[in-house]
């Protein structure tokens, strides 16, 4: 399968990108891992009229100690996010959920940002940072701001980024204990039908991926657990209001129920993180 | 567009449609025909090759992508002589190909795979060859070499 005609443009830096990009926004692509876009074009359910690769823009790609918080480059491959050892050391959760996306090819190519901005919500990485409560940095022609996880994400395939924005760093707070990931699949390498991303130090939050048409908290969960419930029962408000969807790995009705079972594995085990 | 990619230690220069996948350009403009097409679906990993020693998956990658870069396939393995690769060698020693149509992918992968993990557990092995796909094997063997491979102390980093 070969993708649709389009110019293709390698851009050095991020102002070069942006500067493509908000020629003709509507049908200029980034393409950063190409991991998503890519298998999209070649289907032909993409056809940009322009690609910009920005896969080698440098200095966006590291892992930080920022103090605070954690600064991550949005150019950051899944597999050096799992190597990372300041993520290891901080938030583990989030090299440990690099680690489960895909196979190690795919790691070896797909970014950080290239995962959030195309706003699956069958991925890993949004379910981990909207857990982390993770603020994104965009910059673009207006200049730069911070989006919080929590207004990024907003429907399927569908992020809170104009078309003429870059993604260019995320940052997460630091939670070295009390996390924890489930993620259920049928097959090795595949996404999840339904997958947990707990943490419970300071407000506990608690995400799940593909439990409807975006990334999204278990807002019954996490209204349980301030209230002082027990995993068990906190659990099993998980899919409280959620409406997933049917395809052919689960019904809705099934997503909902592992959505319980999952997320009780995951209070417990990110309670035993904490020592 | 003019892409300049070294391949297995040679370096060419082509003009290349922009849309022009990377595993096209190795089996159509390099006439290396080693690396498969499979699924074409980033699924089953019959084209995996290295990207500056990593392993990827030249369907869903565009030749572009790899222009300045250095590529190694399959043919890049055994020595000029003919001599196999250890990882060759071990998948020859024992029978980790039935078909073979999988074994170019298996063996770049196993390339990477023992790059990053040099003396893996068999757990490690089944993990980190997840995206790759054997229709024949059962992968049994497959692993048996890896982990021979391993520890062969022939691998050459
Ligand atoms: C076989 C296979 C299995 C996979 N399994 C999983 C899995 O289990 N879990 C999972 O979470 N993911 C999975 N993925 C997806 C993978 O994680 C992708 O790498 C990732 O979703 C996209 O990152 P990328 O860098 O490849 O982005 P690209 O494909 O390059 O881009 C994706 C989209 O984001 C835009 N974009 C990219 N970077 C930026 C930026 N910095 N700013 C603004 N927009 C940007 C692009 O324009 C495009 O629309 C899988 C992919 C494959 C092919
Ligand atoms: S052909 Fe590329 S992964 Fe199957
Ligand atoms: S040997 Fe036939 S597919 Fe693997």
């Amino acid at each position: 399968m070969i993708p649709a005609s389009f110019e293709y443009r390698r851009a050095g830096s991020v102002e070069e990108a942006l500067g493509w990009l908000s020629e003709d926004p509507d049908s200029t692509k980034l393409l950063a891992g190409g991991h998503s876009l890519l298998p999209l074009m070649k289907l032909r359910l993409a056809t940009p009229g322009v690609l910009v690769d920005v896969g080698r823009v440098p200095g966006l790609s590291y892992v930080r100690d920022a103090g605070d918080h954690v600064a991550i480059g949005a150019l950051t491959r899944h597999r050096d996010l799992e190597i990372s050892e300041v993520a290891r050391a901080s938030v583990p959760l989030l090299a440990h959920v690099a680690g489960q996306v895909g196979d190690p090819q795919v790691r070896h190519r797909g970014t950080i940002g290239g995962s959030l901005a195309h706003g699956d919500p069958a991925s890993d990485l949004p379910a981990a940072v909207l857990a982390l409560d993770a603020t994104l940095v965009a910059d673009g022609p207006r200049g730069r701001r911070e989006i919080a996880a929590d207004d990024f994400f907003r429907g399927f395939l569908e992020t809170a980024l104009e078309p003429d924005e870059m993604l260019t760093e995320i940052r997460v707070r630091k939670a070295p204990s009390g996390w924890a990931f489930q993620k259920f699949n049928r097959r090795a390498q595949d996404w999840a039908i339904v997958g947990v991303a707990a943490v419970l130090d300071g407000d506990p939050r608690v995400a799940l991926v593909n439990m409807g048409s975006t990334t999204l908290r278990a807002r019954g969960t996490e209204e349980a657990l301030a209230a002082g419930a027990d995993p068990t029962d906190a659990a099993a408000r998980a899919a409280d209001g959620l409406e997933p969807s049917s395809d052919l790995h689960a019904s809705a009705e099934y997503r909902r129920h592992l959505a319980t079972v999952l997320v009780r594995r995951a209070l417990v085990e990110a309670a035993a993180t904490r020592g | 567009m003019r892409v300049t990619v070294t391949v297995n230690g040679t370096t060419e220069t082509h003009d290349v449609e922009a849309r022009m996948l990377l595993v096209q350009y190795l089996r159509e403009v390099r006439g290396l025909t080693g690396t498969n097409i499979g699924c074409d679906t980033t699924s089953c990993g019959a084209c995996t090759v290295l990207l500056d020693g990593e392993s990827v998956k030249s369907c869903t990658l565009l030749a572009a992508q790899a222009d300045g870069e250095e590529i190694t396939t399959i043919e890049g393995m055994a020595a000029p002589d003919g001599t196999l690769h250890p990882i060759q060698e071990a998948f020859h020693q024992h029978h980790g190909l039935q078909c073979g149509f999988c074994t170019p992918g298996m063996v770049m992968a196993v390339a990477s795979l023992l790059k990053e993990h040099p003396d893996p557990s068999e757990a490690e092995v089944r993990e980190g060859l997840e995206g790759n796909l054997c229709r024949c094997t059962g992968y049994h063997n497959i692993v048996q070499a890896v982990l021979s491979a391993a520890h062969s102390g022939e691998l050459v980093p």
